[in-house]
């Protein structure tokens, strides 16, 4: 099909067929719904019975929940790296990638919030945060700046949406009256004009100038609560980048995923073609690069030295109780992809689905591996104490805790690709010159 | 888009194309002009709120003006209106708590562990659970099975809490439960610990413990005062760790861990004072003798945190080291 010669009729209704309640959409969310109530019962009896329920006990303390909230912070950034970083250096390819880079930043910076108080002992006591918080810690810090975050994310994923919920609301008549008085409210009496489009333009670039600044800052602070401790493992000075440039590969890796199932379910290959899928496992490569030569630098200086408390880390991670998972992670979700990733072939959508994956799931191990073997050798020894004190293993109940959070991020993400348009139409219509600036 | 534009806002462009800086269109006259009415009501508000403070502050006045002579903590007299003066009605758990975050003026409390007499007894261990009603897994203090290298000789290290003076989990602690006393332990307030145990990934010493599941003697504790110095009632889903005792301290008494040794390894005062006191034998010592002729030193004193607990090493034992088969983890 020819791409020049859609109408702003044929485009509007391309981008917007997808946005109606079929069989397909009430399976998916039941299943999703389904699967959260059966993780929020575990989390009921994590209430009810402490957080001994879970593995994590006084040497290893923080387990598969941080390691959680680290993947999720992570995770979020791609809005920062494809609408902030690229969007602003003028990268006219990202238009269609933008809003769903969005709502992944948004449901996962929503849920790191979420994660971080399944993590605490006592729940019931979040006020104190805000009532005696102490701003020395960086807890403080993660708190302002993951709330800063979700807040601008929020905003860059609503603010171009206006006059799309506009456009959709007034060119279409299949839709249900409830959504449609959705949209009026939502839409702000928003009209087509030069002025407010002006107004739009405005607020988004100061957004994206915003964004930029504050995602650094959520992902460097989640490494501090790491690299203010002496531990081995975390006492690092290069921890603030070693987390961006990871966030930047899972991050890259999920809008993949998301790219791939938006375009064969709602059926966007004109607007998702496999030149997006090309760029962006372009765009992967480069930020898995840059990872790897991060963590060269993490383990390399390090184990050059081989100080005694790094020398046990180390030898735990490349040949000790974690060496399994530290080579799945470092070769099938770093090193590999990116040798698939230097061909064209691998670059096409169903190949590039299958590595993202690997390195999405690659990048939730690595979590897990920055998180819990420091703390399973501290300075001195672990003795006198049960044999899961010494050595933790996540129960089952914890792994229920931990899925509650991607059945809720994928229900968010589900509602809003399904009820908004998942493409910008007014800016894919600018554009391919349907109407004008 | 493609859409006219409504005949109105045409209009209001073309109005504006034609005096860019003469008079306002309409629309924009009405919005001043409600933003103006919004000022105007805030002022107004804003002004009655003063009003209305100082007619409270006047009269309150009047009901005092009587002046009270009182003496401070650096022995002066002061003359304070009696305005100014307020009853001090406090429950015994907020006493308890005022005192325990207070501590005790002008002492400055110091641990000196002598590594050449523990035999592993651990009934330090055993006095300091049953004093805090701890769990057999929940460690305020613990006796570990220590080797330098190989061809060091092993010895049995009691590790409490070393009361750091630069605490890195105090450092940490978003909410303030866990803070460093003047007099020098570093205390927990399980009532306002929100259990995020920061401060046991902070701390280098693992000498942190948490309640994951119902502490010991919950049902029979619950009712309790909190003794913040005792750390009882133990909570669920909060940090509980070796307190120096402090309650002990306020009864001029020894710690329990102190107190319980058979072997003499501990010796607990007053830095202030210079003097330190052997647990077990009674003998009060010199601090400073003791440190520098037994060539004491500090755990970790590398990391900057200035521990409170000295060492002494492990040298002239009179006793074989035994070690403990409890001390490696087991599989059950």
């Amino acid at each position: 099909m020819d791409e020049k010669n859609v109408t702003l009729e044929k485009l509007t209704e391309d981008l917007t067929s997808h946005i109606r309640i079929n069989r397909g959409f009430v399976i998916w969310m039941g299943f999703l719904i389904i699967g959260l109530c059966i993780c929020l019962y575990a989390y009921l009896q994590q209430l009810r019975f402490g957080l001994g329920v879970a593995g994590i006990r006084d040497y290893v303390s923080w387990g598969l929940y941080l390691s959680n909230f680290v993947f999720f912070v992570a995770t979020s950034l791609i809005g920062m790296l494809i609408s902030g970083v690229l969007g602003l250096i003028g990268i006219k390819w990202i238009t269609p990638l933008a809003r769903i880079a969005e709502t992944i930043a948004v449901a996962f910076a929503a849920l790191a919030g979420l994660v971080i108080i399944m993590d605490m002992g006592r729940p019931d006591r979040l006020a104190n945060v805000f009532i005696y918080g102490r701003f020395q810690s960086p807890i403080l810090w993660d708190v302002s700046v993951v709330t800063t975050y979700f807040v601008l994310s929020a905003l860059l994923l609503f603010i171009p949406l206006i006059p799309d919920i506009a456009w959709v609301n007034r060119k279409t008549d299949h839709l249900p009256g409830w959504l449609k008085k959705t949209y009026s409210i939502l839409s702000l009496n928003w009209t087509d004009t030069p002025e407010k489009n002006k107004i739009i333009q405005r607020c988004v670039r100061i957004l994206l100038i915003l964004i930029i600044p504050s995602a650094l800052a959520i992902h460097t602070v989640t490494s501090w609560l790491f690299a203010m401790t002496t531990r081995a493992g975390w006492d690092s000075t290069l921890f603030g980048p070693y987390f961006v440039t990871g966030a930047f590969v899972s991050g890259s890796s999920a809008v993949i995923i998301a790219m791939y199932f938006f375009r064969k379910n709602y059926k966007l290959h004109n607007y998702i073609t496999d030149k997006h899928f090309s760029k962006m496992g372009i765009l992967l490569g480069l930020v898995m690069l840059v990872y790897l030569y991060v963590n060269i630098n993490e383990f390399l200086v390090p184990g050059y030295k081989l100080k005694t408390a790094d020398a046990t880390h180390l030898h735990e991670l490349f040949a000790g109780r974690f060496a399994i998972m530290f080579w799945f992670v470092q070769i099938g979700g770093l090193i590999l992809p990116i040798i698939l990733l230097l061909f064209n072939r691998m670059r096409k959508p169903l190949p590039m689905l299958f590595i993202a994956l690997a390195v999405f799931i690659g990048a939730w191990f690595k979590r897990y591996i920055i998180v819990v073997p420091t703390q399973e050798h501290p300075f001195l020894p672990i003795q006198y104490v049960p044999y899961n004190f010494k050595f933790y293993t996540p129960t089952l109940l914890e792994i229920a805790i931990t899925l509650s959070s991607f059945f809720m991020a994928l229900i968010i993400i589900t509602l809003v690709s399904k009820f908004f348009p998942v493409i910008p139409i007014r800016e894919t219509a600018v554009e391919r010159g349907l109407i004008e600036e | 888009m493609e859409e006219h534009p409504k005949p109105e806002e045409n209009m209001d462009k073309k109005e504006n194309a034609q005096n860019p800086e003469g008079e306002q269109p309409k629309q924009t006259s009405r919005r001043k002009f409600m933003k103006n009415i919004g000022l105007i009501g805030a002022g107004a508000v804003a002004g009655a709120g003063a009003l209305f403070s100082a007619d409270i502050f006047e009269k309150a006045k009047k009901k005092g003006g009587k002046k009270a002579v009182l003496l401070t903590q650096d022995n002066k007299l002061v003359e304070v209106d009696s305005l100014e003066m307020k009853a001090l009605e406090k429950s015994p758990e907020e006493q308890m708590q005022f005192r325990g975050r207070e501590g005790i003026p002008g002492r400055r409390w110091i641990f000196v562990i002598d590594l050449s007499k523990c035999r592993n007894a651990r009934q330090c261990i055993t006095a300091c659970q049953s004093a805090h009603h701890l769990r057999p897994e929940q460690f305020h203090i613990n006796t570990l099975e220590m080797q330098e290298n190989q061809h060091t000789a092993p010895y049995h290290m009691p590790k409490p809490c070393q009361h750091c003076d630069n605490p890195p989990c105090v450092s940490v602690c978003p909410v303030d439960a866990t803070f460093k006393r003047p007099d020098g332990p570093v205390l927990i307030d399980n009532e306002r610990c929100i259990g995020c145990r920061f401060c046991i990934a902070a701390c280098p010493y693992s000498a942190r413990s948490f309640n994951w599941i119902k502490p010991k003697d919950d049902d029979k504790d619950k009712e309790l005062p909190y003794n913040i110095e005792l750390n009882i009632p133990q909570r669920i889903g909060t940090i509980t760790k070796c307190l120096m005792s402090s309650d002990r301290l306020r009864e001029g008494k020894l710690p329990y861990c102190v107190s319980a040794c058979p072997n003499g390894v501990y010796y607990f005062g007053d830095e202030n004072e210079d003097a330190v006191t052997n647990g077990t034998t009674k003998e009060t010592v010199r601090l400073s003798t003791l440190l520098r002729d037994n060539g004491a030193y500090q755990l970790m004193e590398d990391l900057g945190t200035k521990p409170r607990v000295y060492y002494l090493p492990p040298k002239n034992r009179l006793f074989p080291f035994e070690p403990s088969k409890d001390a490696e983890p087991k599989k059950i």
